[in-house]
């Protein structure tokens, strides 16, 4: 009973105590609110990482591809129906998007992926990364992922418009002046550089961005031009000879879905401060992409295509690289289709399963069937292996550290504990003289250390989820303070800090921090309980 | 207990008690071959200069230390060589100590530190099954001493003269038998003294308490029944309180 009584007292007593219990709290409070963070990242990662992957992906070795998708999907069946939710296959080939913006030419590095979105989206999220889209358009009765939506429709027509009026303009100037059409003829060898694959009128610029197309690269000739009309010191504007001779609203046979990345850019408004992004390229625009055709060897291929929408994964890797572009356009620009059997390759075959958890079970089956030479057979975790392992060895080496802050309060309990009992020599003889056994002197001392530890820990604990839970206002709280950014959106995808609580994190580390708190004070307890008595109460 | 308390039974025996501590390399004798019985219901007072040995003596016969030689017996039989626990238990159930610093636990309060020996002697449920009955016993032992108005007063916020009384309280709740008093008047002046002297005559003559009391004060211990003089580790004298029939116990 002395021992809970004595220990409340010194708990009540000794203020130094309390820097003890401030230590473990905020060891815990730290580790609690890192670890949540921590984890949410790594959470959102998996999450935006397997929207874009699949559970499971068959790959074909060779970008040229194999032939015969359903022939596959039927071998994957026959393997592993009971475990299979959806398949797709697709085409995934190395890429260049050319697009033109503000009066450049800016060219990106893609990964190409011919998908068929109905199936795609079986196999993960992909309408909800889309940035205008929430469902797939209705064409004639039936879902068409590559239509337009309206605002494009109405922006592509807008586009045409203008440049139709451009065409008239520069018509009307060129044989009002009789100045030869060389920078309309020129700029026409440069833009059609045919595709074998696309048709002729394909070579139409976006336009890319209303507000910022007045480049200063006019040339003389549409310097007049340009004095009425805002858009005309486009030169390529209306210099297509296909302009006349199709319909310039009708979208492009190739569709794109482009990573935001790959056609934003981030920027700060000067008067506000908010970070702002500015699309290069719109939903209706057409831009270039080159590729190589599964020929042997590969030849370049090029071909221009419709931008349906932007995606925005959230996982800057995916964002600012791939494309998706419609699997049979794409087949037939790269000469997958067997000209005799229309027989169209793929390269590659996303699954879903039904239970994520046999998915090792089913790589294995899929292993077995698909000879390794040719074939990879891989879970998305696997093919972000090495992404998801740096993660994790992060997250791990940071828990070392900051366990280390806990040690670290650890032996500031030993330190001061070491002093309290010998500020308590006396009272220790007296305890003893009383009748109290050496071991009961001892455990006075470490249920002292343990009631330090819970307390600590408890209030870390109660610090922690509080810090977690409103991380986001405390985010904006030091924002304002500092005048700086804690959390910077144009780093992060996120809009604010994500942030997940593990309870077994939390008891881990609460009862760590008891743990290292009670083992702290063994020694100084020890070297109470063997004080003795005699020397203990002549001790002033 | 009433039945016993002329009876010449020899309560406390220390026989050929020899005692030196290590100061550095040098060996210090404290107790050399000390020899003393007491009967029970006496109160013996031991005098002697500063380092002849008689808190030593005391501490011995309390079992607060270990003899390097010799017996500590208690109603004939040894018990300074029992084991640790047992001699934990008989220093909690049989001895009482009081200290010229009075050696209060300063976190307490006086009613907490009379009642500390009993949380100490019972384990944490029973002490609060029983609560009740131990306040009672304590505030007993409280009012006896006189300090009911300061029940809930933190030791320094009391007077000397208190702090010892309530540390003789203290060692009366566990019931002892035998009373071993560290110069229980050193720190005190003289009134103040005398008033805790007629405290302890009054509780060896009715609670036929052993008492053994350390004093330097030949004036103190007077007032108990016998006095025994040590000097340089050895008995050299005792006395009656009546006369001078003292006689020396020489060295073994």
């Amino acid at each position: 009973m002395y021992k809970f009584l004595l220990c409340v007292r010194y708990l009540k007593t000794r203020y130094i105590a309390l820097a003890c219990i401030v230590s473990v709290m905020l060891g815990v409070a730290t580790m609690i609110v890192v670890n949540s963070v921590m984890a949410g990242f790594g959470n959102e990662m998996r999450d935006r990482i397997k929207g874009i992957l699949a559970d499971v992906v068959v790959e074909s070795n060779s970008l040229d591809g194999v032939e015969d998708a359903d022939y596959h999907m039927q071998l994957i069946r026959d393997a592993a129906a009971d475990d299979i939710e959806a398949m797709t296959a697709t085409v995934e080939v190395y890429g260049m998007l050319s697009f033109e913006y503000a009066g450049q030419w800016i060219t990106r590095p893609i990964t190409l992926i011919g998908i068929d979105p109905i199936g795609k989206s079986k196999v993960g999220p992909l309408v909800d990364y889309l940035v205008n889209t929430d469902a797939f358009p209705t064409v004639d009765g039936e879902i068409d992922g590559w239509a337009l939506n309206s605002a494009a429709r109405t922006h592509r027509e807008r586009w045409k418009r203008h440049r139709e009026w451009m065409q008239q303009q520069f018509r009307a100037d060129a044989t009002l002046q009789g100045v030869p059409q060389n920078t309309a003829s020129d700029s026409q060898i440069v833009d059609s550089s045919p595709s074998n694959a696309v048709p002729p009128f394909a070579d139409t610029p976006p336009f890319a961005d209303a507000a910022v197309s007045s480049s200063p690269q006019a040339d003389s000739q549409t310097q007049a031009i340009a004095e009425n009309d805002p858009f005309a010191d486009d030169p390529f504007a209306g210099t297509g000879p296909a302009v006349a001779t199709a319909d310039a609203s009708q979208p492009l046979e190739g569709r794109l879905y482009l990573g935001v990345g790959l056609v934003s850019f981030p920027y700060e408004d000067g008067q506000t401060g908010e970070v702002k992004t500015n699309m290069m390229v719109q939903p209706g625009d057409d831009v270039r992409i080159s590729t190589v055709t599964a020929g042997r060897p590969p030849a370049p291929a090029h071909f221009y295509a419709t931008v349906v929408d932007v995606f925005k994964s959230g996982m800057s890797e995916y964002d600012s690289s791939l494309v998706f572009c419609n699997l049979e356009h794409l087949q037939k620009v790269r000469g997958m289709i067997d000209p005799t059997t229309q027989s169209k390759a793929i390269t590659s075959i996303q699954i879903k399963l039904k239970d994520y958890s046999r998915a090792d079970e089913v790589v294995a089956k899929l292993k077995a069937l698909f000879p390794p030479g040719a074939y990879s057979v891989q879970t998305w975790e696997q093919k972000q292996g090495p992404l998801l392992a740096a993660v994790e060895v992060e997250s791990a080496i940071l828990n070392v550290l900051l366990f280390l802050i806990i040690a670290v309060a650890g032996f500031g309990i030993l330190a001061i504990f070491y002093m309290i009992v010998v500020e308590k020599t006396r009272d220790i003889g007296i305890l003893k003289a009383l009748g109290a056994s050496s071991r009961g002197v001892m455990s006075v001392f470490l249920s002292y250390g343990l009631a330090l530890g819970i307390v600590g820990s408890g209030v870390g604990v109660i610090v922690g989820l509080l810090f977690v839970k409103y991380i986001n206002t405390i985010e904006t709280v030091i924002t304002v303070l500092t005048g700086r950014p804690v959390f910077d959106e144009r780093i992060y995808y996120f809009p604010e800090i994500p942030t997940q609580v593990n309870p077994w994190t939390v008891c881990w580390v609460a009862f760590g921090a008891m743990a290292i708190a009670v083992l702290a004070s063994i020694l100084p307890a020890r070297r109470a309980s063997r004080l003795h008595p005699v020397e203990a109460l002549r001790y002033e | 207990m009433n039945e016993t308390v002329r009876m010449p039974v020899n309560h406390i025996q220390a026989i050929a008690l020899e005692k030196s501590y290590h100061k550095g390399e040098h060996r210090v004798p404290v107790l050399c071959g000390t020899e003393i019985s007491i009967n029970k219901g006496e109160f013996v007072s031991i005098v002697g200069q500063s380092g002849s040995g008689k808190s030593t003596l005391l501490h011995l016969i309390g079992l607060l230390d270990s003899p390097d030689v010799g017996e500590v017996r208690l109603e004939g039989q040894r018990i300074d060589d029992l084991p640790t626990r047992v001699r934990d238990e008989l220093r909690n159930r049989v001895f009482g100590f009081i200290f010229q610093f009075y050696h209060l636990l300063p976190e307490l309060n006086l009613l907490e530190n009379v009642l500390s020996p009993l949380m100490i002697r019972h384990p944490a449920w029973r002490y609060w099954t029983r609560r009740n009955e131990f306040r009672d016993m304590a505030l007993h032992f409280i009012e006896k001493v006189g300090l009911m108005h300061r029940l809930h007063h933190k030791p320094s916020e009391l007077s000397g003269g208190e702090m010892q009384r309530a540390a003789i309280a203290r060692a009366l709740v566990a019931a002892p038998e035998v009373l071993l008093a560290d110069e229980p008047t050193g720190n005190l002046d003289a009134g103040t003294g005398e008033e805790i002297m007629e405290l302890l005559t009054s509780l060896n003559e009715q609670e036929a308490l052993t008492i053994i009391m350390v004093t330097h004060d030949p004036v103190i211990a007077q007032q108990a029944h016998r006095t025994v003089r040590l000097v340089e580790g050895r008995i050299e004298l005792q006395q009656e309180r009546s006369g001078a029939t003292g006689h020396e116990i020489s060295c073994a």
